[in-house]
């Protein structure tokens, strides 16, 4: 690159004088726009109040918005300087019951317990703060997008909480939950083994009954169980070394493939009559894996060794127990996705208003042109604002997508809570509930994550050859978030769960009614627009939905003759029901920022970059649906006529 | 001992504020505000002081728009019992100046009769500094000011100076401190406090209802961008760089 002594002057930027940055940007909760999206899009509030259970009347607007801003300043200050520490030093396997964790996590960790925020959505009973499942994802977020995998650990205990909420004996839950949900015990879910994963049928893990049926002896090994274990309880601080396992092991005798797999608690330490820690459980790690990311979380090869274990639900049931929360581990898992474009994009942004580089060919029109700097900031260029919207849209979209199910989230929680006090109604609103998660959940992982993925990628193009430099902080989240399509079902998984089980198991009842409910607020939508765009943008998503049951029906078809053509149409057309969900998405949010900017009273340029963003996605990045119908329906035989020695590399 | 506590809304540390286009003011129109961290600082100190038994109540007083509840709850959620919130719409980073921030806070603190009165040493937009010399001097009480530490057992206050601290002893309550940055590191506010909080009561009145007079307020001619950093200029030796320092800048 050529620089002269004057242009050399001339750069103000540190970043382009040192080469390397020595700055870098600095993450941001953006408390605004998650209550723009909560309160003005989806109206929480509204929500809130009608729910029977969750302390909906504790959430008010100001109660809301100071949990946010306190979460906030704890992940700003204290979650995201570690993000890049956790990346550079990752764990260290010491012994088979102490992994340590970068510098700072157990630090943070303490914070954080004595925060009480573990809590925050845990009934009063096990010492919760009773709130509402949603604050509970909003919480999260801002800390998944801060530090990804310092979340990890809080976030997998609140998995095995769950689990152990909803499917334990009452002595078991009074127990286990009042320190996991104090945040003091941390847990995992054990479910893959060396030789299955996506096929959870071949589990080989054996439970063996011991003391009359009380308690089960558990020995096997289970792979790629992340959080497995710390160092948190290594010196007086607010955790104690215990970890919570929900182990999922076959008894003798039972029957094959999934209808055998029972679910099971194993706790590291057993638990003594008064609630002090006893002896060590026979739990182990053997190793942990060397990744691509995610140095931050342990992920863990464990060993049971006739570890003590007690049973969780029914016996044989252990499959459907953990399907009950598959659907918050894909909401869960989407954040992931969601996040990454988050954080991405506020770096990304950081840098194109700073980093100078050329002119803008249309010279002063541009919005950012700096005739009195040696170059344009690169932002005025279209190629790298493409890239931000696209980022933007994502993030933005994104999060949209995510409250909306947090919402039939606490609906679902809501009704099961009075169903279980013999609400029949409340059980029948609580299925409905279920049905409609379990069908947004595939399409919010599998979409969400390929996008985060891309975005991140995208964060790493707008910084050029910066970005590939690891200070920078940029690549590190596209490393961190690839995981994200792979785990907790991967993309193809997600499809084939979408296309083959959601929708033609249940002869596409869900799609229909989902379309419906969209279609309805699109009508609504173009008979009251407040601008041109809107209406036309409603138009188009009515349309996409009508497509979208179209092309199921031509797969199903396509799937008579044969069945292979689900599989080969499954992540087509996952991605097409992602970006038609999406759309969906900005156009409410479209509608939201008119009503804004029509009041008046608001933040003018806020609501004109969610209408400006909503029009680059219509326009720019939803016109992929055209493709995706296309090659969904491209002939199976393309696909499965190849013979497998014809892949022979020569 | 009862603890007074100042609080103050003003702009986020982190915001890079503009100036409004009439050049009248700084554009706070839809700006992150939060607390000032002088006075976060100052909250500490107390709450820290009712941990330690030595403080039975700690009343956060703010003066400030309708937004500035928001800070007094945040005071709350840090450990303080109550708020008093006096309303106004002056601007408090510009046209209420400290005299008249420091006669409120006086005819407040002689209705509630605290022993100990913290308040940060300034507030982060005015950045004037004054308000807690002025509050004791008005309430005839001792001051200690910038403190980066305060034994009430010894009445000893170790504040900080441009050489370095020194430690002054104060005659004894009540007496107005003003918290510098060493004093402590604030805390992060806890779920259940935040809850708890929204129990915790929050008087409001206005600067009629204390029945204060304010001082003629500060009176604004224009507020600027300072100007932007020029680029440096090489000098060929030593004897070049003193010239210029003597000669051009004026600062030897």
């Amino acid at each position: 690159m050529l620089r002269s002594t004057s242009l050399f002057r001339k750069l103000t930027s540190p970043l382009s004088r040192a080469g390397t940055s020595v700055r870098s940007y600095q993450y941001k909760a953006p408390v605004k726009e998650m209550i723009f999206c909560s309160e003005e899009v989806h109206g929480f509030q509204e929500h809130y109040k009608s729910l029977k259970n969750l302390s909906g009347e504790d959430a008010s607007p100001e109660m809301v918005k100071e949990i946010l801003e306190g979460m906030g300043k704890f992940c700003e200050t204290e979650l995201f300087p570690l993000n890049e520490v956790a990346d550079r030093e990752g764990c260290t396997w010491v012994n088979p019951t102490t992994i340590k964790t970068p510098a700072g996590f157990k630090e943070a960790y303490d914070q954080y317990v004595e925060g009480g925020w573990q809590g925050l959505a845990y009934p009063e009973k096990y010492g919760g703060s009773n709130l509402p499942m949603s604050l509970a994802l909003m919480k999260s977020e801002i800390m998944a997008t801060a530090n990804w995998t310092w979340s990890m650990f809080p976030g997998l205990s609140k998995g095995a909480i769950n689990t152990i909420m909803l499917h334990g004996e009452d002595y078991l839950k009074d127990v286990y939950l009042p320190p996991m949900i104090a945040g003091n015990w941390t847990g995992t879910m054990c479910l893959t083994e060396p030789q299955c994963g996506s096929d959870l049928a071949q589990v080989a893990t054996m439970a063996i009954t011991e003391d009359e049926g009380k308690t089960y002896s558990i020995s096997g090994t289970k792979i790629f169980i992340s959080a497995g274990d710390h160092d948190f309880g290594d010196s007086a601080g607010s955790a104690d070394g215990q970890v919570i396992h929900c182990v999922l092991a076959r008894t003798p005798g039972a029957p094959e493939g999934t209808k055998g797999i029972s679910l099971f608690l194993v706790p590291k330490y057993l638990v003594n009559e008064d609630g002090s820690l006893g002896e060590l459980n026979n739990v182990g790690v053997d190793r942990i894996e060397d990744k691509m990311g995610c140095h931050g979380s342990p992920t863990c090869q464990m060993n049971f060794e006739n570890s003590k274990g007690w049973l969780l639900g029914t016996k044989n049931q252990g499959m459907n127990h953990m399907f009950t929360f598959i659907n918050t581990s894909r909401l869960g898992c989407a954040i992931q996705g969601s996040t990454a474009a988050e954080l991405s994009h506020q770096g990304a942004v950081w840098y194109a208003k700073d980093r100078l580089a050329m002119r803008a060919l249309s010279g002063k029109k541009n919005p950012g042109h700096e005739p009195d700097m040696a170059a344009d900031p690169i932002i005025v260029h279209p190629d790298v604002r493409k890239n931000l919207l696209t980022q933007k849209a994502i993030a933005e979209g994104g999060r949209s997508m995510i409250y909306e199910c947090a919402k039939v989230a606490d609906r679902l929680a809501d009704n099961e809570m009075a169903g279980a006090e013999g609400d029949e109604a409340a059980k029948k609103a609580a299925e409905e509930a279920d049905d409609e998660m379990g069908f947004l959940t595939p399409i919010l992982k599998g979409f969400l994550t390929e996008k985060g993925v891309d975005a991140a990628h995208l964060g790493v193009q707008i910084y050029g050859g910066h970005g590939y430099i690891k200070q920078n902080k940029m690549e590190q989240i596209s490393r961190d978030v690839r995981i994200g399509a792979i785990w907790e079902g991967t993309t193809g998984i997600q499809g084939l769960d979408l296309l083959g089980r959601k929708i033609f198991l249940q002869k596409l009842k869900p799609l229909n009614s989902h379309c419906s409910k969209v279609r309805s607020f699109c009508w609504d939508t173009i008979m009251n627009a407040p601008t041109s765009a809107v209406r036309n943008h409603a138009i188009k998503v009515a349309l996409l939905t009508l497509e979208w049951q179209y092309l199921t029906a031509r797969i199903g078809l396509m799937a008579k003759d044969d069945r292979e053509a689900i599989g080969s149409a499954s992540v087509d057309y996952l991605m097409f029901a992602g970006y038609t969900h999406c759309a969906y998405h900005w156009l409410q949010m479209e509608v939201a920022a008119e009503k804004g900017l029509a009041a008046g009273t608001g933040d003018k340029d806020f609501y004109e970059a969610k209408v400006q963003t909503s029009s680059f996605f219509f326009d720019s990045m939803l016109p992929q649906t055209k493709t995706l119908a296309k090659t969904m329906l491209s002939p199976t035989d393309n696909v499965m006529k190849m013979k497998v020695s014809q892949f022979d590399v020569a | 001992m009862r603890v007074m506590v100042g609080v103050k809304r003003v702009v986020d540390y982190a915001v890079k504020v503009r100036v409004a286009a009439d050049k009248k003011a700084v554009d706070l129109a839809n700006v992150k505000m939060s607390m000032n961290p002088f006075c976060e600082i100052a909250v500490e100190e107390a709450v820290r002081l009712k941990e330690a038994k030595k403080a039975t109540e700690v009343i956060a007083v703010s003066v400030g728009p309708k937004a500035s509840a928001e800070t007094l709850r945040t005071a709350l959620a840090m450990g303080a019992d109550r708020g008093i919130h006096i309303m106004t719409d002056i601007r408090t980073d510009q046209e209420l100046g400290s005299l008249s921030v420091a006669k409120i806070l006086a005819k407040v603190a002689s209705e509630e009769s605290p022993d100990a009165i913290i308040l940060g040493k300034q507030s982060i937009d005015g950045d004037f500094g004054c308000t807690g010399s002025m509050l004791a001097s008005l309430m005839d009480v001792p001051q200690c000011t910038f403190a980066a530490k305060i034994d009430f057992d010894a009445s000893t206050v170790e504040r900080e100076t441009d050489t370095g601290t020194e430690i002054v002893k104060f005659p004894g309550l009540p007496a107005v401190f003003t918290a510098d940055l060493r004093l402590n590191e604030p805390r992060y506010a806890t779920l259940p406090n935040i809850m708890k909080a929204k129990k915790k009561k929050i008087d409001t009145k206005s600067i009629e209802d204390l029945g204060v007079e304010l001082s003629e307020g500060n009176e604004v001619l224009e507020v600027f961008e300072p100007p932007p950093r020029e680029a440096g200029i090489l000098v060929d030796d030593v004897d070049g760089l003193v010239d210029k320092l003597k000669n051009e800048a004026s600062v030897i």
